[in-house]
């Protein structure tokens, strides 16, 4: 089944496609017709998402083909050489862009990708931007955008190489009902100037569906229907209503009916009175006022971002009010009153449970903090009357979006709240669970008398609540029953009402198809080099603007320096001892003397017993005890044999030793004097001279300064990197990745060019420190050194890379990459022991990596003054880390979404 | 008692929802099994396995019983090498230690010219430079006096020094990195568990659920600080006996739960430090970031990897207000000393006063965190 007479741009063969044991798509066939608008509807979660994504090349193909643009997709050389002829704008408003870069550097990103040159990109970003209305915000940051502007700013992205098919993932939802008509004016502009072009939409919302060529209506991974709007609507009165059909297969269920609320005069319950709240100098919410009365239900429409979940959040008493003032049930909301809280239930925007609790414990969880009697019975009513019985034991993340807003309303009401504040509780169910949920909202209204404050996006649910109210920007625009409404604007439907309130509030901007002229579309300049150097330029915008990254690099390694070098110092002095002097005599004070005058140690009050000293000890207070016998001064004037006892605490091995080589010492020099003094045949046999090579004094700064930089280098650009990507997948933005002509090695290096920039004026830092602040001054030759430290971070980073591909969340990414860094860097590379002192696999292991080469190059350039031909060995080895890890790297770095 | 039970339950959720987050159970397996393991048997502090050349330009009966008295475990057998090339093969980092002996050596000796063995030492391998350097005097030393008593040159000295090593009679290096390890694990863990559970309830937007319901931010943040410092308390429990003693055959010297009543003075500290990064960072990521910044530092600076009395005076006043200090100081006494309560309360004393400090201080921030969020 084609449409008829359009040929076939997309034909999709038997595919499947499932995540772990869920099938999002079930063995699919279709043939969608070239120079069309074709739509997708249906709910989320019905495959809509997962299609688009296979078409366009960004998810990879399980099972059956697809042929896109004359080859199949799955082909990699195919995929490569459409992809400049292919858009895509994914699912969540401005997901693939850059909330870092202003409206313009967005633009320009996507033009570099696709190779345009600076004349081309110029015209070309011009003429998006006035025909959008956008050129007055070009150099606001895209973060920074409204709902509306994101959606025409991600629209000029998917349009700036002029592709063949547009495929456009839920571009409306979320969008007020006036940016929606104008995207779809838009739309259309670009489909007058370019008959050619092909768009594939997807929409939650059905009555959008009117103006697509061609509708594909889904249901689980299946195509319940595909064809003319006209043919899909049949005799039915208008689409949702035929799609609801096809669903129910043949079955008919209705819309919940709502009987009118006649008691206008009921009491208020929800007052706002001048309601205004400020974020800085923005205004989210601007003297609002409005009444609720008890048992109504009140509706609130608005975009994203209008204020709607601010006023909310005021009135649950979450977010401090700058201005004016919030009441329920004649008391004024306070965020400390906690026992108004108990007569509220909230249901927050999107689902926010605990996805990892079960359906029972999150009730339970619930239950118990609000302290209700009968727990078990109260949880058992509502599995029961919410429908939930059958998932009591799943865990609530893997239930479908719809029975999740069951449960979500079912953890508001536990409490038997006598006041309801849900935001957006169904944007994203499909239209039946939508029904079912406002079939448990008359009841309450109706049944149990409970207020009901609920904002929502869909008109038709606007006209089911007793009054509605319009909010943009911060203020409410007009109030009143739904009938009221549309007669006062003279409209024939709410949507109507809307967009006519919202055209008297604010004239839109005018729309037309951007205009190129042909002479200005210029020859594929930059290729490989022009996207990696895109990649690489905005990447270091985004850092440059990112204080805490920014602030890590720099402030980081300082700072650590600062603090290893001082920390780990190794020269001990002036330890604490004490004396247990049982001889008191001249020869044992001068003993003690020899201990007491030395640099090493300071003397503390003498002991009493053996005990004391164990004591002392213990206690920390001293690391060292000598003990003289009562002989010893009458046995060493007889010229007997006699001893010294010396305990040395050594808990800590390394501390002991260092004392107990002090002790050594000083028992020597006192026999040399005493040999002197006595005729004792005492002569020196044989001197031990040591030599201190590299650091005669023997400073243990002079050896860690240098040392410190092969850590914190390998450390802090191994983390920037890898969090940089893992941030690209989680943020969605990877998709342009998988979607445009950049391949694995021109994504990569782009992205770990500006951090090898960092990580080398890391380096720079890091060795002025070692000379100003340490005082270890450079003996050998800067060159050689800078090189290896090039290479060195070129590996570093990489390393970074690596650990990314293989990790899924930028935490996992942050902590894998320290064990991962850190701790072959301190066991292998030599930084504690020296490398030839390891044995077997550790020595290995410290033999293939790059640590130990950069430690050697650094201590041996700055401490033992080598130049060229001692480094070199070193700058070799260090040169095959960087391009060995940036190949695995790239090897397995998926080009594709799973 | 609504508000004890609600911080009960709410912990108790904590726990469940830390099951379930396998990047966090990942790293707390790795924490508690592999990586004190690999800390405490990989790194040798003393002198062990050192690398050792003899360049010697006598071979007589003396210079040759020099050489042999090097043997492992602290040195590889000795490498004899051409005189004169020393220095280059420390330059290529082949040895850490070089012994040159003169010509005629022996004969010098007899005749009381007292001659003069060098022992070239890279000074650049820091811990195994200083004591290797005095272990090869004394080693050398002995062997020369010995042989010049056996040949009568000498009297035997008149004061002998016994040298004894306190709390640690075999100079085990493993015990001591083994639970410097633990101590360093319960340190990252407690703080990056408790600032991860209030972020993921911030990204997950649970937080504003809870704060909708009759609890306050000191409920919230109570029940995570009790939840993951009982986590980490058990985890630590479990890797000391189970890794530490059963593993790696440590023992301790003095009592166990004075051990962990000291882990949970400092866990209150930890925790709240984990709180209060968590208010300041705005990410996961940068939260991660945090964490490194500031309990490396604390970790470095407690006196576990390098004795607090190699700091400078002014550093070494400043660390008093590390709780991490004061943890390390009371667990070395408690473990190597088996000191007790009678010496190591002031400590604890101290990890109170700057858990408490610190725990308001989060609490304040947490709170004004919660009312700005949007």
């Amino acid at each position: 089944m084609s449409a008829e007479g359009a040929a076939t741009a997309i034909r999709i063969v038997d595919v499947t496609h499932r995540y772990r044991k869920h099938a999002a798509l079930d063995a699919l066939s279709l043939d969608l017709p070239t120079g069309q608008l074709v739509g997708f509807i249906g709910p989320d979660g019905v495959g809509k998402s997962t299609l688009l994504g296979l078409i366009t090349g960004a998810k990879k193909l399980q099972a059956g083909t697809i042929d896109v643009l004359g080859g199949p997709i799955d082909d990699p050389a195919h995929r490569r050489g459409v992809s400049p002829a292919i858009a895509f704008m994914p699912q969540g408003l401005g997901r693939n862009l850059y909330a870092e870069l202003s409206v313009r550097e967005n633009l320009e990103f996507f033009s570099r990708l696709f190779g345009q040159g600076q004349k081309e990109r110029d015209i070309r970003i011009a003429a998006l931007l006035s025909a959008t209305g956008l050129a007055p915000f070009a150099d606001r940051l895209m973060g920074k955008l409204s709902g509306g502007m994101k959606q025409k700013l991600g629209l000029c992205c998917a349009l700036i190489h002029d592709p063949k098919l547009l495929v456009l993932d839920e571009p409306t939802t979320g969008v007020d009902p006036l940016s929606r008509r104008q995207f779809w004016a838009l739309i259309d502009a670009i489909r007058e100037h370019d008959p050619e072009l092909s768009i594939l939409v997807s929409t939650a919302y059905m009555e959008e569906a009117e103006r697509f060529d061609w509708i594909v209506a889904m249901d689980a991974g299946r195509a319940l229907f595909q064809g003319s709007p006209a043919e899909l609507k049949g005799e039915a009165e208008d689409l949702e209503t035929a799609y609801r059909r096809l669903q129910a297969r043949g079955k008919m269920p209705s819309a919940p009916d709502v009987v009118p609320d006649k008691r206008t005069d009921a009491e208020p319950v929800i007052v706002a009175r001048g309601l205004t709240r400020r974020f800085g100098d923005f205004t989210a919410v601007d003297s609002v006022n409005f009444s609720i009365h008890l048992g109504e239900i009140f509706g609130f429409l608005g975009s994203n971002g209008c204020g709607k979940s601010t006023t909310m959040k005021m009135l649950t008493g979450l977010l401090p009010s700058s201005a004016g003032e919030a009441s329920l049930f004649g008391k004024a909301v306070d965020a400390r009153n906690r026992e108004l809280r108990r007569e509220i239930g909230y249901m927050s925007q999107a689902f926010s449970l605990y996805g990892e609790l079960t359906v029972h414990q999150n009730l339970q969880l619930h239950a118990r903090i609000f302290a209700i009697p009968d727990q078990e019975a109260r949880i058992d009513e509502l599995t029961e009357r919410f429908g939930l019985n059958a998932h009591r034991e799943t865990l609530a993340a893997a239930l479908p979006l719809g029975i999740k807003q069951r449960l979500s309303l079912a953890v508001a009401v536990i409490h038997r709240p006598r006041v309801l504040i849900l935001d957006e509780p169904t944007s994203g169910v499909d239209p039946e669970a939508r029904d079912s949920f406002w079939a448990l909202l008359v009841e309450l209204s109706r049944g149990e008398n409970v207020t009901i404050f609920v904002s929502t996006h869909f008109m038709g649910e606007a006209e089911r609540c007793d009054r509605v109210s319009f909010m943009h920007a911060g203020q409410v625009l007009a109030e009143g029953t739904p009938g009221d409404l549309i007669a006062a604007e003279g409209a024939d439907s709410l949507e109507g009402a809307f967009i006519a309130i919202l055209e008297a509030a604010e004239p839109p901007a005018p729309v037309a198809a951007p205009e190129v002229s042909v002479d200005a579309t210029s020859a594929e300049s930059g290729g490989g080099v022009g996207r990696a150097a895109a990649y690489a330029r905005r990447e270091t915008v985004e850092v440059l603007r990112d204080p805490v990254r920014l602030a890590f690099a720099f402030v980081g390694s300082a700072l650590l320096m600062l603090v290893f070098c001082f920390g780990i110092t190794l020269d001990i002095e002036e330890l604490d001892f004490a004396v247990l002097d049982l001889s008191q005599s001249p020869e044992s004070r001068a003993y003690i003397s020899e201990i007491a005058g030395s640099r090493y140690f300071e003397p503390t009050p003498p002991l009493e017993s053996a005990a004391e000293g164990r004591q002392r000890l213990t206690a920390g207070e001293v690391s060292l005890v000598v003990e003289l016998p009562p002989d010893f001064g009458r046995k060493l004037r007889a010229g007997e044999p006699t001893e010294v006892l010396a305990t040395v605490d050594g808990s800590i091995p390394f501390k002991g030793e260092t004392v107990e080589g002090y002790v050594a010492g000083l028992h020597q020099t006192f026999l040399d004097a005493l040999a002197r003094d006595s005729g004792v045949r005492q002569p020196e046999i044989a001197r031990i001279e040591p030599r201190f090579r590299y650091n005669q004094s023997f400073e243990s700064i002079a050896a860690l300064a240098p040392a410190m930089p092969a850590i914190l280098l390998i450390m802090l650009p191994a983390v920037l990197t890898a969090v940089s990507v893992a941030r690209e997948r989680e943020l969605g933005s990877v998709t342009n990745f998988y979607v445009t002509p950049t391949t694995r090695f021109e994504f990569l290096i782009g992205k770990q060019l500006p951090y090898i920039a960092i990580a080398f004026a890391n380096f720079l830092l890091l060795t002025a420190m070692t000379i100003v602040v340490f005082g270890v001054p450079l003996k050998g030759n800067p060159v050689p050194l800078a090189i290896g430290a090039l290479l060195y971070v070129w590996a570093t980073t990489s390393y970074g890379l690596l650990i990314a591909t293989m990790t899924s969340s930028q935490v996992a990414a942050t902590f894998a990459t320290v064990i991962a860094s850190v701790v072959p860097t301190i066991q292998f590379s030599g930084l504690l022991q020296p490398v030839s002192t390891l044995e077997g696999g550790a020595q290995t292991i410290g033999s293939l990596w790059p640590s130990s080469y950069f430690l050697h190059l650094n201590v041996g350039a700055f401490t033992k003054g080598l130049s060229w031909e001692a480094l070199g060995p070193d700058i070799l080895a260090l040169a095959c880390f960087g391009p060995v890890l940036t190949v695995i790297a790239a090897l397995s770095l998926r080009s594709q979404e799973k | 008692m609504q508000r004890l039970r609600c911080i009960f339950w709410l912990g108790l959720k904590e726990m469940m929802s830390l099951r379930r987050d396998w990047v966090m159970m990942a790293l707390l397996a790795w924490s508690f099994t592999l990586a004190p393991v690999m800390e405490a048997t990989g790194v040798a502090s003393s002198v062990n396995n050192a690398s050792i050349a003899f360049a010697d330009e006598d071979d007589s009966p003396l210079s040759r019983a020099l050489a042999a008295a090097f043997f492992p475990p602290e040195f590889q057998p000795v490498v004899q090498i051409v005189p004169g090339t020393g220095a280059a093969a420390m330059d290529a980092g082949r040895f850490l230690f070089v012994v040159a002996v003169p010509p005629g050596f022996e004969k010098d000796v007899r005749a009381g010219r007292a001659p003069e063995v060098q022992v070239l030492i890279d000074a650049t391998a820091m811990e195994q430079a200083g004591i290797g350097a005095s272990y090869i005097a004394n080693i050398l030393s002995a062997e020369i006096r010995r042989f010049a008593i056996g040949a009568d040159l000498v009297d035997p000295p008149p004061v002998d020094l016994v040298l004894r090593s306190a709390f640690n009679p075999n100079r085990d290096a493993v015990r001591f990195a083994g639970i410097v390890a633990l101590i360093g694990q319960i340190m990252w863990l407690t703080t990056i568990l408790t600032g991860a559970a209030m972020i993921r309830e911030r990204e997950h937007g649970t937080i504003e659920h809870l704060l909708a319901m009759p609890l306050a931010p000191f409920d919230i943040a109570v029940a995570k600080i009790w939840a993951n410092a009982a986590v980490v308390l058990v985890a630590g429990w479990l890797s000391l006996t189970f890794i530490l003693q059963g593993s790696l055959g440590i023992t301790v010297a003095g009592s166990k739960a004075l051990f962990l009543l000291g882990t949970a003075f400092f866990l209150f500290t930890a925790t709240a430090l984990g709180v209060f990064l968590a208010t300041l960072a705005r990410s996961m990521a940068q939260f991660a970031l945090l964490v490194m910044l500031t309990v490396l530092p604390m970790l470095m600076l407690s006196g576990g990897q390098t004795p607090v009395e190699g700091q400078p005076a002014w550093l070494q006043a400043g660390t008093l207000i590390l709780p991490s200090r004061h943890y390390m100081s009371a667990s070395q006494s408690i473990v190597f000393k088996g000191a007790g309560v009678e010496t190591v309360w002031p400590e604890f004393l101290w990890m109170a006063l700057l858990g408490t400090a610190l725990l308001a201080t989060s609490l304040l921030l947490f709170r004004r965190s919660v009312a700005q969020e949007r």
